[in-house]
């Protein structure tokens, strides 16, 4: 166990230092994409740039450039923002922090039930008219492009029928803090969690509903069938058990892919300032740093998220420890 | 072997007599017949060639149809409708008055059938082009991302080894990387530079750039299973009769191996187009894909959102249009899959 344990912590570093590098170069060593160029403007002169460039560190060797970055940005935390010079990057990532985390938990709290019922529903009706239609509506989730979606419910909701008693209640858009009114907290976050769970609860639904499937031509089930156990006990009890280590797996990777930058689309769609807002903001302007310190933090947010799941794994089912 | 090939086909109840006259049909040919009975995969894949079919219209509709050029800005443009000229651009009436609004559908067929973006363009005619392009990028990255990731993952799986580590090293980073944040990373730094690698000359707003970035980011998701179905083609039986039997490698590579990975590869495609299609869309939605003035489905879509109140339809057509193709391909998908499953395809093995 422990072995396992240091085996993949060293892989969790090897791969956060090669995904540092990669950025890094992409950002700062990318032929034509010279930083010093972007920060001095157009029409700016040769003796302009050279100062800039020094001024930046950018004429320094690249592995020095790598790891003063490194640095500003994992250590000592005062990496600054090229647009607006003084502005610290790390400080306003940890600010929009909650915002991305609101939108994600809701979201997955949503998908999950959502899924587990869709799933539940389709396997134990399988072949009927009920699976088929739900398994139609999955399908149509899963296809529909978030950020459109979005745009849907936004014209559904804040303009359409904004004014009928349906919808009435939905607050504008943008995020008010949790500790500061958790009434208008959860009123705001309703249509951006319901737009980022529709596209899971599909896909969620859909692989549930071939695992629970797939379980039941399994022999443990068949035990259980023989010992003359209720199906609806044999579903819940026994099936869906081992459905839901895969459920599970995926889940960790969605939740840590969404918020280490896939719910941009949303958060921009529905004006949310969180860490993909600000990012998005920050393409707009070209502000690297802030581009560079968003990726590297939500891509070790992600690595990380990743090595808990393999370790809660290793921990709950024995048979991969030996792997 | 025989045997086995008419396990993986559906049971079949032909009369006995027709089996025997004819040799047994290949594993290609049972697949595609299978392939052909799934209703729903049929009408999926009649729906997506209707959906090509009228976006390469697009020239036609636009130049003898529309009369319109969807590139270009007609702030000042005249359309006639029922006989009456409106312009294309009209001053707000809501609100305060300020600003303008593009003129909404028309519902006619010779003209802004879907109305006017806020550049005075007709959304149709663009939607139409645009269509050309989404599709075009979802393509060609889907064939790129499968190319890339045969070579690497039979590389690795087949050579093992050093190589095997060093890829498989690689592809464990840039697995582990967010997908997207990869995708707006190299997107932001790429789309207004070209690029010369060698003779090949990419221009700043290329489609060949969103093309690349897609079509590379997902390679990954495919060399990893790849090489591990080599890993296991490799210790199969069949595969360790030949080496028995003193078959050279690279023959064994090209008969045994090869044709297996095949069906896995063709099972990703329409899949893997699909998820390109929504990948691309995002990319131009946040304006790093395709670049004006070409159009995209996600492009349209961003120009349709400061518009979204007053004339929803710029924004709702593409998007539609994206929901549809893509859930065509996806059902495809699953109708390709039940039909080769590279699962029981490797019992069958190779030739």
């Amino acid at each position: 166990m422990l072995n396992t344990l240091i085996r993949r912590l060293i892989q969790m570093v090897f791969v956060m230092f090669g995904i540092s590098v990669i950025v890094f170069l992409i950002f700062f060593a990318t032929p034509g994409s010279d930083p010093s160029a972007r920060i001095a403007g157009r029409n700016a002169s040769p003796e302009v740039l050279a100062a800039v460039r020094k001024d930046f560190g950018f004429d320094r060797p690249l592995y020095v450039q790598y790891g003063l970055m490194m640095k500003k940005l994992l250590i000592t935390f005062d990496l600054t923002s090229f647009q607006n010079r003084g502005q610290k990057v790390v400080p306003q990532l940890v600010q929009a922090t909650p915002v991305t985390l609101s939108l994600v938990i809701g979201g997955a709290i949503l998908w999950v039930i959502g899924g587990i019922v869709v799933g539940l529903a389709a396997a134990a009706t399988k072949g009927s008219v009920i699976d088929r239609g739900l398994m139609i509506i999955g399908l149509i989730g899963i296809s529909m492009p978030v950020f459109w979606l979005g745009s849907v419910l936004n014209l559904i909701t804040q303009s359409r029928f904004h004014d009928t008693w349906m919808f009435s209640w939905v607050p504008a858009l943008g995020y008010k803090p949790l500790l500061e009114n958790p009434w208008e907290w959860f009123k705001t976050m309703i249509i951006p969690w319901t737009s980022l769970a529709i596209l899971y609860i599909g896909l969620y639904g859909r692989v549930l509903r071939a695992s629970l499937i797939e379980a039941n031509e399994e022999d443990y089930i068949r035990t259980a069938r023989s010992k003359g156990l209720t199906e609806t006990r044999i579903l819940f009890r026994h099936a869906l058990r081992t459905s839901l280590i895969t459920f599970v797996t995926l889940f960790g990777l969605d939740f840590g892919a969404l918020v280490g930058g896939g719910a941009l689309l949303t958060e921009v769609v529905f004006g949310l300032q969180g860490v993909g807002k600000l990012t998005y903001d920050s393409l707009k302007s070209l502000d690297l740093p802030v581009i560079l310190a968003s990726v590297i933090y939500a891509s070790f947010f992600v690595v990380g998220a990743n090595f808990v799941v393999d370790m809660a794994y290793a921990i709950l089912d024995p048979r991969v420890r030996g792997r | 072997m025989a045997a086995s090939e008419t396990s993986i086909g559906p049971v079949n109840p032909e009369p006995v007599g027709a089996v025997q006259r004819r040799p047994a049909a290949g594993p290609w040919v049972t697949a595609f017949r299978k392939l052909v009975r799934d209703k729903a995969a049929m009408a999926a894949l009649l729906v997506f060639v209707l959906i090509v079919i009228g976006c390469s219209f697009a020239p036609y509709y636009a130049s003898n149809v529309a009369h319109t050029f969807p590139f270009s800005s007609n702030l000042n443009g005249k359309v006639v409708i029922n006989g009456e000229e409106q312009p294309v651009i009209e001053e707000s009436t809501e609100g305060l008055g300020l600003g303008t609004t593009p003129i909404g559908p028309t519902w006619d067929i010779h003209g802004y059938f879907l109305g006017a973006d806020d550049q005075g363009r007709d959304v149709l005619a663009r939607m139409l082009y645009g269509g050309l392009n989404s599709l075009w990028i979802a393509s060609a990255s889907t064939i790129i991302c499968l190319l890339f990731a045969a070579v690497l993952g039979v590389t690795a799986g087949f050579f093992g080894g050093m190589i095997d580590a060093v890829l498989s090293r690689i592809l464990d980073v840039i697995w582990a990387f967010p997908i997207f944040l990869l995708a707006i990373s190299l997107s932001i730094v790429l789309i207004n530079s070209s690029i010369e690698i060698g003779p090949i000359v990419i221009r700043a707003g290329s489609l060949w750039l969103p093309i690349f970035i897609i079509g590379i980011v997902y390679v990954p998701y495919i060399a990893r299973p790849i090489r591990g179905q080599v890993l296991s083609l490799k210790n199969s039986e069949f595969v360790l009769a030949a080496v028995g039997l003193g078959v050279p490698s690279h023959r064994i590579l090209w008969k045994d191996i090869l044709p297996n990975v095949a069906t896995t590869l063709i099972v990703f495609v329409p899949l893997m187009m699909a998820l390109n299609m929504v990948t691309e869309s995002a990319l131009s939605f946040l304006s790093i894909g395709v670049q004006p003035p070409d159009a995209s489905w996600g492009t349209i879509i961003q120009d349709g959102q400061n518009l979204l109140y007053s004339r929803p339809m710029v924004a709702l057509a593409p998007g539609l249009a994206i929901a549809v193709t893509v859930m065509t391909l996806n059902v495809f998908g699953d109708g390709v899959r039940d039909a080769l499953d590279p699962r029981s395809k490797l019992r069958i093995g190779g030739d």
